[in-house]
């Protein structure tokens, strides 16, 4: 007789919407893909540069653009580009961009551009830009492919600043050339050389395996 | 005679390819599970630098004293096509070795060594001969770095590692060892 009032406790038990398609594929570039940490993509500079944070930045910011400009590019074109010749277009498409960020950067700010050196021309090879345009920019529309982009220079750039934080820190004892520490601070300028580079990333990816082992087993041992 | 002496000798140790100057990492961590593919690679690339070096030369002699912004574009074309003819070469002449590197021989494109070689010889405004012993040094540089990591990390893939460690934690670990060693070569050669 009398119809139920609805309530707002009926829509407690509905599952949430899903995220929008296009916000996955930025956040899974910085998270579930992270091109540093689970890919393993893009090595060379995570540890090249990023023994200060500013460069760092830097080398992330000129990352974000090429990958930004090559993916929409590569996506509006797509359509148009013969599949043997695939590879070769996508590189010269990012030869172009990282030229451009290459002159911008010595152009505007020269000291940047002489601590990285040749490392800016080097984003050609990156492997996260030919990876990404390979298997994603080449099949789907422009706007997905500008938000996987975003993402994923975006979780590079994060993964370049937790390793840049961490050596600038310990081997300058400064963040963004800020003394942070006091005076009679020791740096361990072992962190700012090569060593330092590969032993500040084992670290991340010693943490992230003892996590990873840890939710297995607390998963194992769930299950049994 | 002494400055290609020295040439040689820093970019084979105490400015290593790979464990100094962060080049060719993703095929010294990706490749070096076995030795023997670990050097074969080593020598694949060598024989690409050996060839860079030479067109890096002549596009920088007779090409881009007029053009220098065309640089990027043209190093990285001269690469792709040289992979590419190396590729077919081996797949001719070496079909055992082709099958063995497999995706491996095209990766060499995007090895940043290979640039990073154009980039330095081309900054450093080498000679041709002096271009040709850098490529020596640093194609012998990679093959030793990848052949050290390799043999390696055979031992470790029998040991009994803790499963955070394992992956690219331990080997990180061990590149790091690797390279503080060779860091020990620093200052050889200086007067």
């Amino acid at each position: 007789m009398n119809a139920p009032i609805p309530t707002g406790a009926d829509e407690r038990h509905l599952p949430p919407a899903p995220p929008p398609p296009l916000f996955l594929d930025f956040w899974s570039g910085i998270s579930q893909n992270n091109p540093v940490f689970v890919q393993m993509l893009g090595l060379c500079p995570a540890m090249a540069v990023s023994n200060s944070v500013i460069n760092g930045l830097a080398m992330g910011v000129a990352t974000v653009f090429v990958l930004v400009c090559s993916s929409f590019l590569i996506s509006a074109v797509r359509h148009y580009i013969a599949s043997e010749v695939r590879l070769t277009s996508y590189i010269l498409i990012i030869a172009t961009f990282v030229t451009v960020a290459d002159m911008v950067l010595a152009a505007g700010f020269p000291e940047i551009s002489k601590a990285l050196g040749p490392f800016i021309p080097l984003i050609v090879v990156n492997c996260i830009i030919l990876g990404r345009a390979e298997a994603f920019a080449g099949k789907v529309g422009p706007l997905r492919a500008v938000a996987d982009a975003l993402g994923m220079g975006f979780g590079f750039t994060l993964a370049l600043l937790m390793v840049s934080a961490f050596r600038e820190l310990l081997g300058s004892g400064s963040l963004l050339g800020i003394r942070v520490f006091g005076p009679r601070f020791e740096p361990w300028v072992f962190m700012i050389m090569p060593p330092g580079g590969f032993l500040t990333l084992g670290l991340i990816f010693l943490v992230m395996g003892w996590r990873l082992d840890h939710a297995a087993r607390r998963g194992k041992g769930m299950a049994s | 005679m002494s400055n290609l002496a020295w040439i040689f000798f820093s970019t084979l140790l105490v400015n290593n390819f790979t464990l100094a100057m962060f080049l060719g990492l993703c095929s010294f961590f990706g490749v070096t599970s076995k030795v023997d593919t670990a050097w074969r690679l080593g020598a694949a690339n060598t024989f690409v630098l050996v060839i860079t070096s030479v067109s890096v030369w002549l596009l920088n002699t007779f090409v881009l004293a007029k053009t220098p912004f065309l640089r990027t574009i043209a190093f990285i074309v001269v690469i792709a096509s040289t992979v590419q003819i190396v590729e077919m070469i081996i797949k001719k002449y070496l079909p055992v070795l082709f099958r063995e590197l497999g995706i491996y021989l095209p990766l060499i494109t995007t090895n940043c060594a290979i640039l990073g070689l154009a980039l330095f010889q081309t900054s450093r405004s080498y000679t041709f001969v002096e271009g040709l012993v850098f490529a020596f040094g640093a194609g012998l540089g990679l093959t030793l770095a990848l052949t050290l990591m390799a043999s390696i990390r055979e031992r470790i893939d029998v040991a009994d590692v803790p499963a955070m460690a394992r992956r690219m934690g331990l080997v990180l670990v061990v590149a790091s060892c690797l390279s503080m060693a060779f860091m020990g070569f620093a200052g050889l050669g200086s007067q």
